[in-house]
């Protein structure tokens, strides 16, 4: 650097502005360096990283002890309220306030007819049951295989929630977190749709009985897949492990299975009416296996069949004993 | 020695730097290697590269500290990076004044005033800022709307001292600061908003004028490649590169533009020279003119290269601190002193405010548009094969300078720039192109996480990449996965015996197993042919399979990033998931 002539005879402003200038020059050179310092060891914005919030989604009611109720007929709204009557009414799984939570069966946009999703009169009825036991709210959710707005309308299942007064919630990219199962294997930080979980006070699972290539049968446990989010395909190299995880992860308050008519073949999306059969039930219970149980008779299968169903009650979801429940519920048809 | 000639000498020194480090970028611990040499320095020397990633991530590289000290250099002197230091500015300054010589004093003069276009630095650098800070609004906004009664009290009196600002300046400067208020407070809506995550974002996309990685850049894929080819030793095989003739172009106009006008890059258009030029407004030492008067020769403004004005109204944001000017002066009334020039000062900026306001907001909303194109999440571009040890794809565009470290010092030669591989946004970053090289990804080789300057692909340790000693319960590191194209595979389709891929796969046991089938023959004759299969446990994606491939053209085994280990997302095959995830 030149040195300068002037510099030992800055007039006073002159000196004042330097040594001002000087002083925010060292106030930055600081400020700077104390933001580097920051910064170097700060977790940054996050959003990026994905850590799973270690949860369970437990809905049941134990109190009320295992119940299982069974319906018959051809009207899917009476085999239902054959079914509740039988089970001792729904005043002991809703009550008055409770946001009830609906997860359908809303996979595919098929129409109703075809028996690849909730049927739009079942769940009418249901809701309208839960707004006469006192709730305060009825939510009906499903993360479905196909796009969520064609699935909702052309299974006839959104405008069934909007007659019966209950709110359909769609998922979408703020539904879901990350979630990882105490001691679960495959459900690691994995997406779940815990956005309609997490208003819910009740749970209740509500789909049709159906044939599923992979699984052997798709029923209430199976239904529980469709609150993941992600890629959940994965998780199909080992089905019956996330069957299993998923009845530990999420267990609802009650679980209503369809089988007024059954998927017999072609599961889990038919696409022809001659893929069902007339069987003519309706299962509601408090113990979700159970009622797979149930409905996997109804398709010939005994409970050894679908490992899940066995898994999942070593894992203490339940018990496959359905008959016992049958005749020990207070009120049972059968 | 003079003042003029110890910046010419350091504008040396660093040029022969740059230029060593360049041609030491090659894996190796020999002296002219990799291994002894700090080939990242530079660039950790750029303050736009630390503000601009840690604008991004809200976190800085530990490398990236040694930008403090330019820093701290401007915060004194002013620009004296561009004039003494920067590469790209020395290579400009000479061409320009090459291009200078023999002209008259009175064209040089012309070359030499103010121009309206200089504004453009300011506007690239607001770009680029703007891009980076998506992520950094959304995580405010979260906490914003988290703390409702906070923010309202926090702004609130923000707001009525802007307005009152507003009200009270001159009338003509009110409509842009009204417009940078409407902007800013639009901008802290969205953010505000719930889905402010998904929508702003940070990008590094907007910095590919950052003068240091645009050099490193052109010399790593353009004329490194260029000398390969005449001077072998320096790599036994010649290299390609993607976009090459594009970065061939971008360099040969911002070299050629110094004809036009001398440093015409560091005037118009860099955005760090902006940068600096900001922090090193109130530098207590800077040009100064000793006395008002003068004889106006106009040699002084005349050799100026960044329309500084010696000899008027001095503009301290545009000087290089060069020193031609104290050097050309007949009657030594200019030097470097403690007080501003006895001529004036000219503090009016490049970019006018209204300007400065839609700059920055272009930025944070360009990043959402690019990234209406392409999926970031688990449906990200098939084709874009990062290199290992690469950070999750938001985190990665968030980094990534695309300053060609990687490129250079890919043994093989496989980190090609991506195109449009990821759409617009990825056009220079890094990607695995497996057909381009001399092989796969070496399962021993971790040449490119050492050489990144910004973290954008972590350093990883040979155990860490192959998922062996203390990594074992982690697993390997996947870029993607092998996938066999039955259609073009010879012994799949054609009848034929091969199984190259299986011979180098390298992965122990291999990742590419065999079927053994027993085809019968038209004339009756029996034909015994192994077909490969792909384990998705075992594959790492290091493509020496596609490399070695023999079906000319497409090959009939390809990787892409199907199963890549950075992203839970992105997982393909369920046991082959990090169990401790």
């Amino acid at each position: 650097m030149p040195s300068h002539d002037d510099a030992p005879t800055l007039h006073d402003p002159q000196r004042r502005d330097f040594l001002r200038r000087l002083a925010r020059a060292s106030g930055g050179i600081a400020l700077a360096g104390l933001g580097g310092a920051l910064l170097v060891g700060s977790p940054g914005w996050g959003g990026a990283e994905r850590e799973g919030e270690l949860r369970c989604f437990d809905f049941g009611r134990p109190e009320a002890g295992r119940r299982l109720g069974i319906g018959q007929g051809p009207d899917r709204a009476a085999s239902l309220d054959a079914a509740l009557t039988a089970l001792g009414g729904l005043s002991a799984f809703v009550g008055p306030g409770d946001v009830v939570l609906l997860k359908v069966n809303a996979g595919f946009a098929t129409p109703p007819e075809l028996g690849a999703t909730t049927h739009p009169a079942l769940l009418g009825a249901l809701a309208r049951r839960c707004f006469e036991a006192g709730a305060a709210e009825v939510l009906v959710t499903d993360n479905p295989v196909a796009d969520p707005m064609g699935c909702f309308q052309t299974s006839g299942i959104q405008a069934a929630a909007e007659d019966a007064g209950a709110t359909l919630l769609l998922p979408g990219p703020g539904s879901f977190t990350p979630i990882t199962l105490p001691e679960g294997r495959l459900l690691r930080a994995w997406p779940v749709l815990t956005e309609p979980l997490d208003r819910a006070t009740r749970l209740i699972s509500v789909c049709p009985l159906k044939h599923h290539y992979l699984a052997g049968a798709t029923m209430g446990l199976k239904n529980a897949y469709g609150l993941l989010g992600g890629t959940r395909g994965v998780f199909h190299q080992d089905v019956h492990t996330i069957i299993t995880e998923l009845s530990r992860l999420v267990r609802p308050t009650l679980s209503v299975l369809d089988a007024t008519w059954a998927m017999v073949r072609n599961g889990p999306t038919g696409g022809s009416r001659s893929d069902l059969e007339d069987r003519g039930f309706m299962a509601v219970g408090s113990d979700p296996v159970a009622v797979d149980a149930f409905g996997a008779s109804l398709l010939g299968l005994k409970p050894g069949d679908l490992p899940y169903l066995l898994r999942a009650a070593t894992a203490g979801a339940g018990g496959a004993d359905w008959r016992d429940l049958v005749s020990a519920t207070p009120g049972s048809a059968r | 020695m003079r003042p003029l000639a110890a910046r010419r000498v350091s504008q040396g020194f660093f040029l022969a730097l740059f230029a060593w480090l360049c041609l030491v970028s090659s894996p190796g611990d020999a002296f002219w290697q990799l291994g002894t040499w700090p080939v990242t320095w530079l660039l950790q020397l750029d303050p736009l590269v630390a503000l601009s990633t840690a604008l991004a991530r809200g976190a800085l590289e530990p490398g990236l500290l040694w930008s403090l000290a330019v820093v701290a250099l401007t915060l004194l002197l002013g620009r004296a990076f561009c004039g003494w230091i920067c590469p790209l500015g020395t290579l400009n300054h000479l061409i320009g004044r090459l291009g200078q010589w023999g002209t008259s004093l009175s064209a040089r003069r012309a070359q030499s005033r103010p121009h309206r276009a200089q504004g453009l630095a300011m506007a690239a650098l607001l770009l680029q800022l703007g891009a980076a800070a998506g992520a950094g609004l959304a995580a405010s906004g979260a906490w914003l709307r988290g703390h409702p009664l906070l923010a309202l009290a926090l702004l609130l009196p923000l707001l009525a001292v802007a307005g009152h600002g507003i009200r009270s300046s001159e009338p003509r400067a009110r409509p842009a600061r009204a417009l940078g208020l409407g902007l800013g407070l639009a901008l802290l809506v969205l953010a505000a908003l719930p889905g402010a995550r998904g929508l702003l974002q940070a990008s590094m996309a907007l910095g590919l004028l950052d003068p240091l990685p645009l050099l490193h850049r052109s010399a790593h894929t353009v004329l490194l490649p260029l000398a390969d080819r005449g001077v072998s030793f320096l790599w036994p095989f010649p290299r390609q590169h993607l976009l090459a003739p594009v970065t061939a172009l971008i360099l040969a106009t911002v070299l050629l533009a110094n004809l036009w006008r001398p440093r015409a890059f560091c005037r118009f258009l860099c955005p760090l020279g902006a940068l600096l030029g900001l922090l090193g407004r109130a530098a207590p030492w800077r040009i100064a003119k000793r006395q008002a008067g003068c004889s106006d020769c106009g040699r002084c403004e005349a050799t100026c290269p960044s329309a500084a004005q010696p000899s008027g109204s001095f503009r301290q944001p545009s000087c290089v601190l060069c020193l031609s000017c104290t050097d050309a002066c007949p009657d030594g009334l200019l030097a470097v002193a403690p007080h501003r020039s006895a001529a004036g000062e000219d503090d009016e900026p490049d970019l006018s405010r209204r300007n400065t306001a839609l700059a920055l907001a272009a930025g944070v909303a360009i990043v959402p548009c690019m990234r209406l194109t392409h999926g970031l999440g688990d449906r990200l571009s098939p084709g874009l094969v990062r290199p290992p040890g690469a950070v999750p794809e938001l985190d990665f565009l968030a980094r990534c300078i695309a300053c060609g470290q990687c490129m250079r010092v890919c043994p093989t030669g496989i980190i090609q720039p991506a195109g449009f591989a990821g759409g617009l946004e990825t056009s220079w970053t890094p990607r695995l192109d497996m057909r381009i090289g001399t092989s796969g990804c070496q399962p021993s080789c971790t040449a490119c996480g050492e050489v990144c300057p910004t973290g954008a692909i972590q350093p990883l340790s040979v155990d860490e990449k192959l998922g062996q000693g203390a990594s074992a319960q982690a697993g390997p590191t996947r870029v993607g996965t092998a996938f066999v194209d039955r259609g073009r595979c010879l012994p799949w389709a054609m009848g034929r015996p091969c199984i190259v891929c299986q011979e180098v796969c390298p992965t122990s046991p291999k990742a590419i197993q065999l079927e053994r089938v027993v085809q019968g023959l038209p004339d009756g004759a029996e034909l015994t042919l192994e077909r490969p299969r792909v384990d998705p446990q075992a594959c790492t994606g290091c493509g020496i399979c596609e490399n070695a491939c023999p079906v000319a053209g497409e090959a009939a085994v390809r990787v892409d990033s199907a199963g890549e280990s950075r992203h839970p997302d992105r997982a393909l095959a369920l046991d082959a998931q990090d169990p401790t995830r």
